[in-house]
């Protein structure tokens, strides 16, 4: 089991997991639940390089699309290929096998302007 | 289980089409090999009798206007009076073709021509085009108008202002032409938040768009003020005609200050919906704008009906041809039956109609914008919903009694939504039929809600699984295929 | 005429429940000034002074019925069974809305799965949506696609497109970071030198129409190869009633198929209402325009269709929709897929070859008449040009004394074909229609029937 009181969050739902220059991003278990049944997984191609809380990629629900953004600028280099048969992974697993893509951060000091846990659980419910 | 078409096998002749004087062999040979198909195309092999059959048992599992009453807000789906297709079916209407010499299409011209006269008198506009093919389309040709005028003006603008109570499709259409989206907020009244308004509008601004009554069925009733702050700031002022069907006769857009307008056809002026088009959205300006209309308008010059041949402004063509004809001729037809008087009975009854059923739902739903409404109001399922029951149940439940649904969940500034539009087409008895209705389904909500939550009961299908269709979609029959080495072999029929 | 049910009596008691005196009261909300204007439109009429009139006015039009019609162009004389309007034409079909509450709508749902399939198969293309306004519009639609799907900003379409589809093109590429690039025609088709030569990395897509504006068929696996060696997709343009007999997209390897579904059971009616049919490789599945049937189940298993993918679409997603479109002018789909349910395989392909058969005899008799001269030695289908090189009027009196509308005179289009007529012969032209179009054109030419 992933600690998730070790990740980082921002305020728009993803979370972030570092190591070396490698930040692995998903989305919480409170996004996934407020999304309900994710249905396509519209993930970024390797090779795109990303600003910081530029729109990424796109999760869809029966109802709704959602933009998921970057947590971290940098260069995409890798994706989580399961999404194509089990979408329902992101609601299964959000932490874990549910991750969303891989990015090679252009600049570590993003990482400070990232939440705790204990920071997003408080945002989030300031926002409710 | 419903039998697909493709499912079926009988022996199907085709003999409706006549045989052929030569073999296929020697025909082929007027075409090189390589252009010619070798597998003949997997349509199914049923014979005539089966067709029949099997469509009109298709057809027997939806609902219609014909046989239920469909309260759908914002869609107004009133009778569609059946003279209307019988004279758009006619051999002089549906047998012309759109590239005829003007001398052999008088009467098309003619219809076309007094159409975009009695939709400008109706609008209190200066002129229209008959061409976009719906609402949505109209939506496009009006942008495209915004964009042209300032243009030609020099003016680089960057932003349409929409309402929050607005229709997705004008975000959706602002956003295809170019523009971004800035909503303006809904006051505690329902109505556009004027302050809101002076505070986002800005020379940026190209135009606001606005519906009027509302989607919650209120006339706005500042439109005067609002047209004066948008065309200050160099804005022009978007008319979305959704709700028409309250104010024909009673009062018009252009008189209110709108400089653009579209209509559809397909809610306001009888054409059917079938079951989700052909519909027709003709655009409206105001003098200024003319010069910018789809090419090519219809003119009249002393008796003879023709096309305009140059068009120097305009912002070119939106589709092939002259417009959905067989959705206009329909519309002209109704407007000439129904005439002066006939057209502001539509609103004044539509208006009743809904008013008397909103009088009658009250004390069931909240309705959170009260006083008077136009012709549609919303209500909501708050208080059912704390009782589990959400409006989409209640929309449900609805088709057990042979009442199509409410719209739900719109406009979105209401919770739990369910937009009513009854229409002025119906009886005050089919009216109170539906209060009855409501009123047991509410009972059920208090005494037995999960009747509710498991509805429909009756219908070809309960509820569908609209999760595993998004996420392993199926959209097509495919046939058996049989695996070949692990090579895809398509069944092979060749044509003898 | 109107169409109110409530009796006065019945008004006067929903004013006492409302609480109000009169309708007027019921509109207090508008500004007096907004409400007084008079409403300068003719009173209305029963319906059988309607059906005089518009019979009146019909009758200023000449029609395809007791004409010989030789126009095509885009819009097609085929002959339709009585079955398919019968059937598309019931108050269960044409009065109903769009299929969103799915419990109510799977007769509608279901026969729109089964039109995309018969699209499919018809065009073996792998996914199809359930219709758009037009050929004309789809075309521009795929476009849009071919420009989102790439991130290139070229598009490449050869002179031979239908005018008005180019027109359409530009009209919805304006408002988009893109350039539509005209690749000129030679000897009637698509020049392969000039795409080759205009054709780079940046290109997004190559559209061609097959049979072209001018009713030639192009070289479609060339310039299929051509795009994508250079990573365009292609986007065909095609006749459906030709995939009976000709390659069908799909099997040349287009990446979008689009046309104008109007010849399939849909009337010519003026250009209008007809449906433009779009269809897409598996690749591009998520990223079609418009709406979309699926198959899937209700809660208890049972088969059940329902409207899939909308996330894509403009009601939910607002102003990050796909496209803006909320229509897809389902009841002439609807015609379309019953009137190739009633061709079935061995109609289609005879209904093709139907069309071939005709439009070659009538080529081979009009060529040979003295001054008539040719166009192009490339193959056609149902559709052809010839140069009739006489007054223009002249002719046209000529065509009109034997009762044919038609053939397009295609200078209107291309000036540089100046006295070009495009010829559209479909099954339903007759060996005595022939005879008539052969008589008129030969009468113009020849001075002593002056």
């Amino acid at each position: 089991m992933i600690d998730t009181s070790k990740l980082k969050y921002t305020a728009t739902h993803e979370w972030v997991s570092l190591s070396g220059k490698t930040a692995t991003v998903g989305i919480t278990d409170h996004a996934q639940k407020e999304i309900s049944d994710v249905v396509f997984v519209e993930l970024p191609k390797p090779g795109r390089v990303v600003k910081q809380k530029e729109a990424a990629m796109v999760i869809e629900s029966v109802k709704a699309a959602f933009d998921i953004y970057a947590p971290v600028s940098g260069k995409i280099i890798k994706v989580n290929d399961k999404f194509k048969d089990s979408p329902e992974l992101v609601n299964k697993s959000p932490y874990e096998e549910g991750w969303l893509y891989q990015i090679e951060c252009s600049d570590l000091s993003e990482l400070n302007s990232l939440l705790t846990e204990a920071q997003y659980q408080s945002t989030k419910r300031n926002a409710h | 289980m419903s039998k697909l078409i493709f499912e079926k096998h009988s022996l199907n002749h085709a003999s409706w089409l006549p045989a052929l004087k030569k073999s296929e062999e020697e025909l082929l040979r007027k075409i090189p090999g390589r252009f010619v198909r070798g597998a003949a195309p997997g349509l199914p092999e049923v014979s005539e009798l089966d067709v029949v059959r099997h469509f009109t048992n298709l057809s027997q599992k939806n609902f219609c206007v014909d046989a239920n009453f469909y309260p759908l807000g914002s869609c107004t789906m009133k009778y569609n009076p059946k003279a209307l297709d019988a004279i758009a079916s006619s051999t002089s209407f549906s047998q012309i073709h759109p590239y005829q010499d003007e001398d052999e299409i008088q009467g098309a011209l003619k219809i076309l021509y007094e159409m975009q006269l009695y939709l400008s008198e109706i609008t209190g506009m200066d002129e229209f085009t008959l061409q976009p093919a719906a609402g949505a389309h109209g939506e496009f040709c009006g942008l495209l108008i915004t964009s042209a005028c300032h243009k030609l003006n020099g003016n680089k603008k960057t932003k349409v202002l929409i309402p929050d109570s607005a229709h997705g499709t004008n975000p959706a259409s602002a956003a295809l032409c170019g523009y971004e989206v800035v909503q303006v907020a809904t006051n505690p009244k329902g109505l556009v938040d004027v302050e809101d308004l002076k505070k986002k509008l800005s020379d940026d601004v190209a135009c606001l768009m606005m519906t009027n009554p509302n989607t919650l069925g209120l006339f706005e009733q500042d439109i005067l003020e609002i047209a004066r702050l948008v065309h200050k700031a160099g804005g022009l002022l978007y008319y979305d005609g959704a709700n028409m069907n309250a104010l024909l006769g009673i009062s018009r857009p252009g008189d209110m200050g709108f400089d653009i307008v579209h209509l559809n056809l397909h809610k306001t002026f009888a054409v059917p919906h079938g079951s989700g088009g052909p519909g027709s959205g003709p655009v409206g300006v105001k003098k200024d704008l003319i010069r910018f209309l789809p090419a090519p308008r219809i003119l009249k010059e002393e008796d003879k009906y023709l096309f305009e041949k140059t068009a120097p402004h305009s912002i070119g063509k939106l589709r092939s041809f002259f417009g959905n004809f067989g959705a206009i001729i329909r519309s002209y037809a109704y407007i000439k039956a129904l005439g002066r008087e006939g057209l502001r009975g539509v609103s004044e009854n539509a208006i009743l109609n809904a008013n008397y059923l909103k009088a009658r739902l009250k004390d069931i739903f909240e309705v959170p914008y009260g006083g008077t409404c136009m012709h549609e109001f919303v209500m909501s399922a708050k208080a059912q919903k704390k009782r589990g029951v959400r409006a989409l149940d209640i929309a449900k439940r609805l088709l057990d009694f042979r009442v199509y649904a409410p719209t739900i969940y719109f406009p979105l500034v209401v919770e739990e939504a369910l937009m009513v539009e009854p229409t002025e087409t119906e009886s005050k008895e089919t009216l109170d039929e539906f209060v009855t209705i409501l009123l047991e389904i509410n009972r059920e909500i208090h005494e037995n809600p999960q009747t509710v939550l498991d509805a429909p009961h009756t219908t070809p299908v309960g509820r569908i699984d609209e999760v595993t269709a998004a996420r392993r979609p199926n959209l097509r029959y495919k046939r058996e295929l049989k695996q070949e080495a692990g090579n895809k072999k398509q069944e092979v029929v060749i044509v003898k | 005429m109107q169409y109110i049910s409530n009796t006065e009596q019945d008004k006067k008691e929903m004013l006492e429940v409302i609480g109000v005196s009169s309708i007027a009261e019921l509109l207090s909300a508008i500004p007096k000034k907004l409400k007084s204007f008079e409403l300068k439109i003719p009173d209305g009429v029963s319906e059988l002074e309607l059906d005089r009139d518009l019979d009146e006015t019909g009758h200023l039009n000449k029609n395809f019925k007791y004409h010989i019609p030789y126009l095509g162009a885009g819009n097609y004389d085929h002959f339709f069974p009585a079955v398919v309007d019968r059937l598309a034409l019931r108050g269960e079909f044409i009065t109903a809305y769009t299929p969103y509450q799915g419990e109510a709508s799977q007769g509608t749902l279901q026969s729109m799965y089964e039109y995309q399939s018969l699209i499919c198969e018809l065009t073996a293309m792998d996914v199809s949506n359930a219709s758009m306004y037009d050929g004309a519009s789809a075309l521009a639609e795929a476009a849009l696609l071919a420009l989102r799907s790439t991130g290139k900003h070229k598009i490449l379409i050869p002179s031979t497109v239908h005018p008005e589809y180019r027109q359409v093109l530009k009209t919805y590429l304006s408002f988009v970071e893109s350039q539509i690039i005209e690749i000129p025609m030679k000897e009637g088709a698509l020049d392969p030198d000039a795409l080759s030569k205009a054709i780079d990395s940046e290109s997004a897509a190559v559209i061609v129409q097959q049979p072209n504006f001018l009713g030639i068929l192009e070289e479609v696996q060339a310039i299929s190869d051509l795009a994508h060696k250079n990573g365009a997709l292609l986007i065909a343009c095609v006749n459906p009633i030709s995939l009976g007999v000709l390659t069908p997209p799909g099997e040349y390897g287009a990446d979008i198929a689009v046309g104008e579904g109007q010849p399939l059971g849909n009337p010519v009616s003026f250009g209008g209402p007809h449906f433009g049919f779009f269809t897409v490789k598996d690749e591009l599945l998520r990223k079609i325009p418009g709406r979309i049937a699926g198959m899937s189940v209700d809660k208890v298993g049972r088969r059940a269709f329902v409207l899939t993918l909308q996330a894509r679409e403009q009601h939910i997603r607002r102003e990050k929709a796909t496209s803006n479109i909320c229509t897809n002018q389902a009841l002439c789909a609807l015609k379309g897929a019953i009137y190739l349910t009633l061709l079935g395989k061995e109609g289609v392909r005879r209904l093709g070859l139907l069309n071939l058969q005709n439009a070659h005899e009538s080529y081979e008799t009009l060529a040979r008449i003295k001054g008539v001269k040719e166009f192009s030695k490339r193959p056609f289908f149902n559709e052809f040009v010839l140069f009739i090189h006489k007054d223009k009027n002249h002719l046209k009196e000529r065509l009109s004394n034997h009762r044919i509308l038609g053939p397009l005179l295609v200078e209107r289009f291309y000036p540089e074909l100046k006295s070009g007529y495009l010829v559209a012969v479909t099954e339903k032209r007759t060996k005595s229609d022939l005879q008539h179009l052969a008589s008129a054109i030969e009468e113009s030419l020849d001075p002593p029937f002056l």
